[in-house]
């Protein structure tokens, strides 16, 4: 994966061009970001480390230990990089934290047939790629990597494409996806969506000028108390 | 490409250090500090504030909020302000939040705001550290769907019910990718607060937001809240929202319709808010189901909750209440609740029954009201305002297999802590449940009518 960043701090995320990795297949319905970062780790001040704790209450029994009925801890799975997900993938919350512990883990791609609206735009403003494919498509990966051992897809985000590695490195199965260009040429460039924004600074700046003392509801704000 | 939507009102919690700490590390400004108002919600206590707080990363979040907040000039509700509360009642209840106003927030329950006729964002931290740098927001124009209730209430059925019915109905996915605007005879009829609780709940639906259009009721509330605008100036502001409505014969992307008198008081007996069902109900067969996978989901739901198949749903006992959070903490939800328990005492099995106000204004309401005394002659716990047991953040959980009804907005596994299990209801379900000591219903009941 190829890796660029345009500025220090801001939105600015990895450029994403392709990506080859192990799939590991998560099959539920409407996994919610409470399941995906409980709350107990949101109170940290960093958007690094939580890779440990993805799937915290899932993944692991008493004493941290891991859960071997848990996909992600089954040896088959190790390094896997693509989360085939169910429906609804990500609803409820809209704590990003969420897509930084996906990505701390080491996944680059998700997919499956929708996603919750915040979390799937979390999810590209930290550089992992969530497709949306159509239902029997889904099932299909699905059903292959469950069946074959070492399961590999291969992306491409420019050709919209994803394919199937088998194991002598020949693709067999592809599908095309569907993607906003808008989010596609942002992830590929690695663009910092803020320094974007300001490049319209004299259309904002117009707007506050035009806009606000029209109305006194648009305009700062007074507030009749002192302190607070 | 998406546009550029400017925000007018933008609102930061406790959970934004990253967005503060991206702004500094670009070398970027806070743009409107005047437009942006900060608040301690989601880590804080609600009991003894004397003291210093236990977790030392939610001790990090606060003292970092506070300087940034110093730094930048934005006005911030810290522990100490007879302000603070829950974002989302902050928010209306100060008039910050005002009809035809984009208000955005880092918190998916923003859409509590378009209980006024505002247009609400809710997002993750790296969109708060945009409209921190830019006062503005890239979006592409969403889907809409209209949710139209008509038809009376019976007595006894509350906002929280027919939101809870609306989502039983559309799934925890049909509003995705959507903003809902709710509209209908029983819209109109509840108050301006029971539309912030039907508004809440629009992301448990999947959709991106939810609104109502702003009327008599809307510039009521309103009127005389502190950053709403006074005499004139008000009055022509007033005047503008004839233009904040739907045009006759709109179209919309999909159409939901409800008869609200077909509405019972609504429990949760699963693990997503779309698990959902009338009071006088069961708990669904797994096997019912057509589809394989909702059949799987609703057993994996009824082995967590600790639940049998076809069992009443007013067999259910519980013993844990909490009432609180942004979806039922407003005035009107407290006077409901204590008129069903005033005179009696909790059964004798509740193990914790609690009242988080949503804001300390709601707490002096309240207790200048002597709500407090009934919450507490009945044995009920009454805290400071904030998050609470609705997220479990600030410590405030319950026990693993404990049982709780709750009138928040979610019941994913573990969201009340971890083994928790939760079942969402209106307040006067709530305050039923805790004097039964199980789901009893409300409809009949003889409580003044605040909506």
């Amino acid at each position: 994966m190829e890796k660029r960043t345009s500025s220090k701090g801001g939105n600015t995320v990895e450029g994403f061009r392709k990506h080859t990795g192990l799939v590991v297949p998560f099959d539920k319905l409407n996994v919610d970001t409470d399941q995906v970062v409980p709350k107990q780790f949101l109170t940290w001040s960093t958007k690094d480390g939580y890779g440990r704790v993805l799937f915290y209450d899932w993944r692991y029994v008493e004493g941290e230990k891991p859960n071997p009925d848990f996909v992600l801890n089954k040896p088959r799975y190790q390094g896997a990089s693509i989360l085939l997900c169910r429906a609804n993938f990500g609803c409820g919350s809209s704590r990003e934290h969420a897509a930084w512990a996906l990505k701390g883990f080491g996944f680059r791609v998700l997919i499956g047939t929708t996603f919750a609206d915040i979390f799937y735009s979390n999810c590209f403003k930290n550089s992992v790629l969530p497709i949306r494919i159509r239902q029997e498509e889904i099932d299909e990966l699905f059903d292959r990597a469950e069946k074959t051992e070492g399961y590999q897809l291969a992306v491409d985000l420019e050709e919209q494409t994803i394919a199937e590695v088998n194991p002598r490195g020949k693709s067999g199965l592809i599908f095309k996806f569907d993607i906003d260009r808008f989010r596609r040429d942002c992830m590929l460039r690695g663009l910092d969506d803020i320094g974007l924004a300001l490049e319209f600074e004299r259309k904002i700046l117009d707007y506050e000028g035009r806009h606000q003392p029209a109305a006194p509801l648009y305009g700062p704000l007074s507030f009749p108390f002192t302190g607070n | 490409m998406p546009s550029l939507i400017y925000i007018d009102r933008h609102i930061v919690h406790d959970i934004s250090a990253q967005a503060f700490a991206g702004v500094e590390a670009a070398g970027r400004k806070v743009r409107r500090p005047d437009l942006t108002l900060a608040v301690v919600d989601h880590t804080v206590p609600t009991s003894h504030r004397e003291l210093p707080i236990l977790d030392p990363h939610a001790s990090v979040l606060l003292s970092s909020l506070d300087r940034n907040c110093r730094e930048w000039g934005i006005r911030l509700f810290d522990l100490k302000s007879i302000f603070q509360g829950i974002v989302h009642i902050i928010g209306p209840e100060l008039g910050f939040t005002q009809p035809g106003l984009t208000v955005a927030c880092g918190d998916s329950h923003t859409s509590t705001h378009g209980a006024v006729g505002a247009l609400p964002f809710g997002f993750g931290v790296s969109e708060v550290e945009h409209i921190l740098a830019t006062q503005c927001l890239w979006r592409k124009k969403s889907k809409n769907m209209l949710v139209r209730v008509e038809g009376r209430r019976a007595r006894g059925v509350t906002a929280k019910d027919l939101i809870l019915a609306v989502i039983g109905k559309i799934g925890i996915d049909g509003g995705v990718g959507h903003v809902i605007e709710y509209a209908g005879q029983a819209i109109r009829d509840i108050s301006v607060e029971g539309r912030m609780t039907v508004c809440n709940m629009s992301i448990e639906g999947g959709a991106i937001s939810g609104m109502i259009a702003p009327d008599e009721k809307t510039a009521a509330y309103l009127e005389g809240r502190p950053f709403t605008p006074r005499g004139k100036q008000f009055e022509d502001t007033v005047a503008s929202w004839k233009d904040l409505v739907s045009d006759p014969g709109a179209s919309f992307n999909k159409v939901v319709e409800l008869d609200a008198a077909e509405i019972a008081p609504q429990v949760t007996w699963g693990t997503n808010p779309g698990m959902v069902i009338g009071v006088n109900g069961k708990v669904p067969d797994p096997g019912s189901y057509a589809d394989v996978q909702d059949g799987q989901a609703t057993e994996r739901a009824i082995e967590y909750m600790g639940l049998r198949p076809g069992m009443s749903i007013e067999d259910i006992s519980i013993d844990h209440v909490f009432i609180g959070s942004c979806a039922n903490a407003r005035i009107e939800d407290l006077r409901i609740a204590a008129s069903v328990i005033e005179g009696k005492k909790i059964s004798p099995h509740i193990k914790q029954a609690m009242v988080v106000p949503g804001s300390m204004l709601v707490k002096a309401q309240a207790e200048h009201e002597g709500l407090d005394k009934i919450f507490k002659s009945a044995g009920f716990e009454w805290h400071d305002a904030g998050c609470s047991m609705c997220v479990g953040m600030n410590g405030d959980l319950v026990p693993s297999g404990g049982r709780c009804a709750s009138t928040s907005n979610r019941n994913f596994e573990g969201r009340q802590g971890k083994g928790a299990r939760t079942h969402l209801v209106s307040p006067m379900m709530a305050a039923a449940a805790a004097i039964a000591g199980h789901f009893v219903d409300t409809r009949g009941m003889d409580v003044p009518d605040a909506e």
